[in-house]
């Protein structure tokens, strides 16, 4: 019996990113130079995060025919954006062939009530979250990969680290709770109960848990790892550094080396400056992208 | 003492069904990581990006010798272009990258094996490649659409899919029975 629509085979190709770097790109130049430094992955758009943050206005789905240029250059598979709740983009998406659908903060929400389901979908979907209520209700709606939605295209990477803090965090609190207060977490997680009763069954969640919004240096790769990332995203901080190339290959050997300081120290070594930075806690309330999404 | 290759990919996945059927396993990035192996276990994942890492870690002389002193070897998806002709040179095959097509051409199906009771494997393909040409020293075990997916030769067992993924263990039990039988001849 033949199955071409199984959840598994959704996880599964998220599975075979854990351990590696997916890398924003906007050009199939990008692209090859992403897939020729190691990016396990690439996540085609028009615009990088902290241009969309610049240049203000409403951030869209990409152009077709970019997404396309993309595919044609590399093997690796390549991601693509669509607007929270914007089912139609991720339909477009889908036609393209994208290998995986984020449905992203970064971009201008359609949507301020609603996620797309992504159940009606084949193609499998990522997307950002804050805590683990929020990961919960996306999984339920037939996300297959998590991320922490960081702040993107800051290069800060303190709003990450409290989203994966806030989501380790609150699945070890999980183990912790007999059956009555399991209703309780999933009533205040705002999840459904079977979601939160496997997570603290299994100690983790049932799709892979990835960080992305503010990975700018090798070490902060590592960081983000150690604090239980599972692969990461990376958007500006490597095509918005002075010289994008060794920069993207010592992210992907931090990420591969994570838990030696010796080998994050190395690859550190000699790149030049990072990305031109924002402090994500002096960003005004209506600048900031994680707060969308619901 | 088996291995998994855990420069990028699967290597989670493949470490819990090995420790579930009582193995020790230990993650390998760099050559020192493979003193003492019995087996090895290459997972999937992106070759572009494996093939970097293993030329930055100085792995390929290493992996060669340890295949080429006869311990076993299982590669899977990725893992199985790794070890062909274009890659480290292991099996002789060439293998075609996502041969069956992007995500969006991702299936499973049932497969059946030689030597494996108990019906057929269910076996998960992502993006998966398939063996485009294979040598006179290589057995074909499984097809899907005439292309073969499953490949043995000698110590090297090579499958274009992920039993990692499918909550069935007889694939990883067949190599670690090989891991077995080669201690028990030693």
């Amino acid at each position: 019996m033949r199955d071409d629509s199984t959840f598994r085979l959704n996880v599964g190709l998220a599975e075979m990113l854990k351990g590696g770097v997916i890398m924003d790109v906007v050009t199939p130049e990008q692209a090859k130079i992403a897939e020729d430094a190691g990016a396990c992955a690439v996540m085609a758009l028009e615009r990088v995060p902290s241009d969309i943050r610049r240049d203000g206005g409403v951030a869209r789905m990409s152009d077709p025919e970019m997404i396309k240029g993309i595919q044609d250059v590399v093997s690796i598979p390549v991601m693509a954006k669509a607007r929270i709740g914007h089912f139609a983009e991720a339909q477009v998406l889908a036609a393209l062939e994208v290998d995986y659908i984020d449905e992203s903060e970064v971009l201008t929400p359609a949507d301020e009530a609603h996620h797309i389901d992504k159940w009606a979908f084949k193609i499998p979907f990522v997307c950002g979250a804050t805590n683990l209520g929020e990961a919960l209700r996306r999984i339920s709606e037939g996300a297959a990969m998590i991320r922490s939605k960081g702040e993107a295209g800051t290069g800060d990477i303190v709003e990450a680290v409290r989203h994966l803090r806030a989501i380790t965090g609150e699945i070890r609190r999980l183990g912790t709770l007999d059956e009555a207060e399991l209703f309780v977490a999933a009533k205040n997680l705002q999840a459904p109960i079977d979601l939160v009763r496997a997570v603290a069954q299994d100690g983790k969640l049932p799709v892979p848990l990835f960080c992305a919004g503010g990975i700018a240096t090798p070490a902060d790769a590592s960081l983000v790892m150690q604090l239980g990332a599972e692969a990461v995203f990376v958007g500006s901080g490597i095509f918005k550094s002075e010289d994008p190339a060794p920069r993207a290959r010592a992210i992907v050997e931090a990420t591969t080396h994570f838990a030696d300081p010796l080998r994050v120290a190395k690859a550190s070594e000699g790149l030049g400056p990072a990305m031109e930075s924002l402090e994500a806690r002096k960003l005004d309330e209506s600048q900031l992208l994680a707060g969308r999404g619901w | 003492m088996i291995g998994v290759v855990a420069l990028q990919g699967g290597y989670a996945a493949h470490a819990v069904v090995l420790r579930s059927l009582g193995a020790e396993v230990r993650e390998v990035r760099v050559p020192a990581d493979l003193d003492g192996l019995d087996g090895l276990v290459w997972p999937g994942g992106e070759s572009t990006t494996m093939t970097l890492g293993v030329e930055r870690e100085g792995l390929a002389e290493p992996l060669r010798a340890l295949a080429a002193s006869g311990t076993p070897v299982f590669g899977t998806c990725a893992g199985m272009i790794m070890l062909d002709r274009s890659h480290l040179g292991l099996l002789d095959v060439d293998c075609r990258r996502n041969a069956f097509g992007r995500q969006v051409n991702s299936f499973e199906a049932d497969l059946q094996f030689p030597g494996i009771d108990g019906g057929p494997v269910r076996a998960v393909f992502i993006r998966a490649p398939w063996v485009a040409d294979a040598g006179a020293g290589v057995t074909v075990l499984a097809s899907v659409d005439g292309h073969p997916v499953a490949v043995e030769q000698g110590n090297l067992l090579a499958v274009s899919f992920h039993p990692e993924l499918s909550a069935d263990p007889r694939l990883h039990e067949r190599f670690l029975a090989g891991v077995q039988a080669r201690r028990a001849r030693s």
